[in-house]
């Protein structure tokens, strides 16, 4: 500190500062730089041949020609597989941590501390596990049945820590009211709790749908390649994220296609983005007039 | 608190034991997930562990995995390089980002920012990988081919893991009790002094925390050095020699790996994960708060 007090003219703190200064605001111009020239490309390269007809087409010559319809509904049955299976365990899992068990208590612990490693874990390890378990162990093959559990896996830690939030965030005075009314735990949180927590839960859910429509490394050797219509579950099909990277990768001349489903996707995840950024503000408007 | 064990709404008596213990089977089942990933790891890895000395990942002559050679270490530097030269670009600007959200930009602007960098996250590394590969990678071909290289994997990294660092630190900095920044005021240091001698020690530890958080995703991160890379298997030599990282190693052989060379993929997926595992750990450790 005393390195601060040191008897120098002013001039040379007021040259310091400034200096600092203009190095901070050219760091920030340089990132929000790189973002828009990100932002700019994708629109420039995907504009051309994003369409209607881009979009409800089959994929046809490897995906150079036609469009991305069965990409989309692979996407789709792998994140709807991916949601049935984990929104009940990580909603049970949010629940009993905030309301039927103390959080120091040791299997609170234990499992929060393993939520904790499992957000951490790479995707390509989600992956690796997801092809040794679900695809060989219980014999799903690639398919989006088992795409979709691996995905699952991976986002319990944000919808648990997401719906803990909400959950944690609602007046104890409710808790109190409820008990002096005679209600049960599980009437409580049905009743009282759930509902002014609901946007919250919305907001996570959104977060989840978003990490998991991102995702591409644990879905390469769960849900595979295939670029059919998906005909059942056990079928393999791929995702929009996996079919930008093998039409850059291996199709020579799919940059057009990838660039126009790279957009297709950014386009997507703003919304989700936008629409979790509404249910947020909603849920803390709700909680300064519960206050 | 007492709970009152019957109501109007809920008429069974034992309603609150059997919905706690389906509760308890959810939350057992989210957290046997993470035991599970580690079992079925080990087990895949398992016949090479058992018959194959764990100094040959590192001896070995080359990685030639269809003719029993098996060293890692190329794609152990790789890995190293990549994510220490995006750390040390990418904390200073983390850090720059975070300093100028709480000490230097309007309420209107930081939010701004903030919007900026919570988007810049929201990026699939697929999309941040096509962008390097049809905009950067031709760039540095210009300059220096062949344009695939531990540099282009470095920027890319950077700007991935950039977000992480920007938002740990703002959490760390906002953190520090006002109190602390007011004396500091008080006693006429500038601003600068502010926040060299006084904001940026007392959020010291949430920010060497965010540090780690993101050394784990860099080291982690796949679909995106993938792309950029290069993926030639050697050490690098200069920023411009196109290298292969472990995650990438898992990402390129996978699809036709058999037997101990599946395996050996096992392997350094169970050592990548051990690593960021025990980073995570030690980045608990420092934030007691956890971010996810």
């Amino acid at each position: 500190m005393s390195k601060l007090f040191v008897n120098k003219d002013k001039m040379s703190y007021l040259l310091r500062d400034l200096t600092i200064q203009v190095l901070i605001y050219s760091a920030i111009v340089c990132v929000s730089g790189v973002f828009l020239w990100i932002l700019f490309d994708l629109i420039r390269g995907g504009s051309a041949l994003l369409s209607w007809q881009f979009l409800t087409d089959v994929p046809r010559d490897a995906g150079r020609a036609g469009g991305i319809s069965s990409i989309l509904a692979s996407t789709l049955l792998v994140l709807l597989i991916a949601l049935l299976a984990a929104l009940p365990i990580s909603w049970a899992t949010a629940i009993l941590l905030t309301e039927f068990i103390s959080a120091e208590s040791p299997f609170g612990r234990w499992v929060r501390y393993s939520l904790q490693v499992l957000a951490c874990v790479p995707s390509i390890i989600f992956g690796l596990f997801g092809y040794a378990f679900f695809s060989l162990y219980l014999g799903l093959g690639f398919s989006i049945l088992s795409g979709g559990l691996t995905l699952a896996c991976m986002l319990l830690p944000i919808l648990v820590s997401t719906a803990e939030a909400g959950l944690r965030a609602v007046p104890e005075s409710y808790r109190l009211s409820a008990v002096a009314l005679g209600m049960s735990r599980a009437a409580t949180l049905f009743h009282v709790l759930l509902p002014v927590a609901a946007p919250a839960w919305a907001a996570g859910l959104l977060l989840g749908i978003g990490r998991a429509a991102a995702e591409t490394a644990a879905l390469m050797f769960t849900s595979g390649y295939v670029d059919r219509m998906p005909e059942s579950l056990l079928d393999s099909g791929r995702v929009l994220a996996l079919h930008i990277f093998d039409l850059s990768m291996n199709v020579p001349g799919g940059d057009a296609p990838a660039f126009a489903s790279a957009l297709v996707l950014i386009l997507l995840l703003l919304v989700i983005n936008l629409v979790a950024m509404r249910f947020t503000y909603l849920w803390q408007r709700k909680k300064l007039n519960a206050e | 608190m007492i709970w009152w064990k019957h109501s109007i709404s809920f008429l069974s008596a034992s309603i609150d034991r059997w919905f706690s213990a389906a509760l308890r089977i959810g939350a057992l089942l989210a957290a046997l997930i993470m035991l599970f990933i580690l079992l079925f790891l080990l087990l895949e890895s398992w016949p090479v562990l058992r018959h194959i000395a764990l100094m040959r990942f590192f001896t070995d002559e080359a990685w030639h995995p269809l003719e029993d050679q098996y060293n890692l270490l190329p794609m152990v530097t790789g890995t190293l390089y990549a994510s220490s030269g995006a750390l040390l670009l990418a904390i200073p600007l983390g850090i720059a980002s975070a300093l100028f959200m709480i000490f230097y930009a309007t309420p209107r602007t930081a939010v701004l920012y903030r919007r900026l960098i919570e988007l810049l996250a929201g990026i699939p590394s697929v999309v941040f990988g096509f962008w390097g590969l049809t905009t950067l990678v031709p760039l540095i071909n210009q300059w220096h081919p062949p344009g695939a290289s531990l540099l282009a994997s470095i920027l890319i990294l950077t700007l991935m893991i950039l977000p992480t660092l920007a938002l740990t630190s703002y959490a760390a900095l906002v953190a520090v009790p006002k109190d602390y920044l007011q004396a500091a005021v008080a006693l006429g240091l500038s601003r600068w002094g502010m926040i060299y001698g006084v904001a940026l020690p007392a959020a010291r530890k949430g920010i060497v925390a965010g540090i780690l958080l993101a050394a784990g995703r860099a080291i982690g991160e796949t679909m995106a050095v993938l792309m950029v890379a290069g993926n030639v298997v050697q050490h690098a030599d200069s920023l411009f020699a196109p290298i292969r990282t472990l995650t990438a190693n898992i990402a390129l052989e996978m699809a036709y790996a058999m037997g101990d060379h599946r395996a050996v993929l096992f392997v350094s997926g169970l050592l990548l994960l051990l690593l960021v595992i025990a980073l995570t750990i030690i980045a608990a450790w420092f934030g007691k708060t956890h971010h996810v």
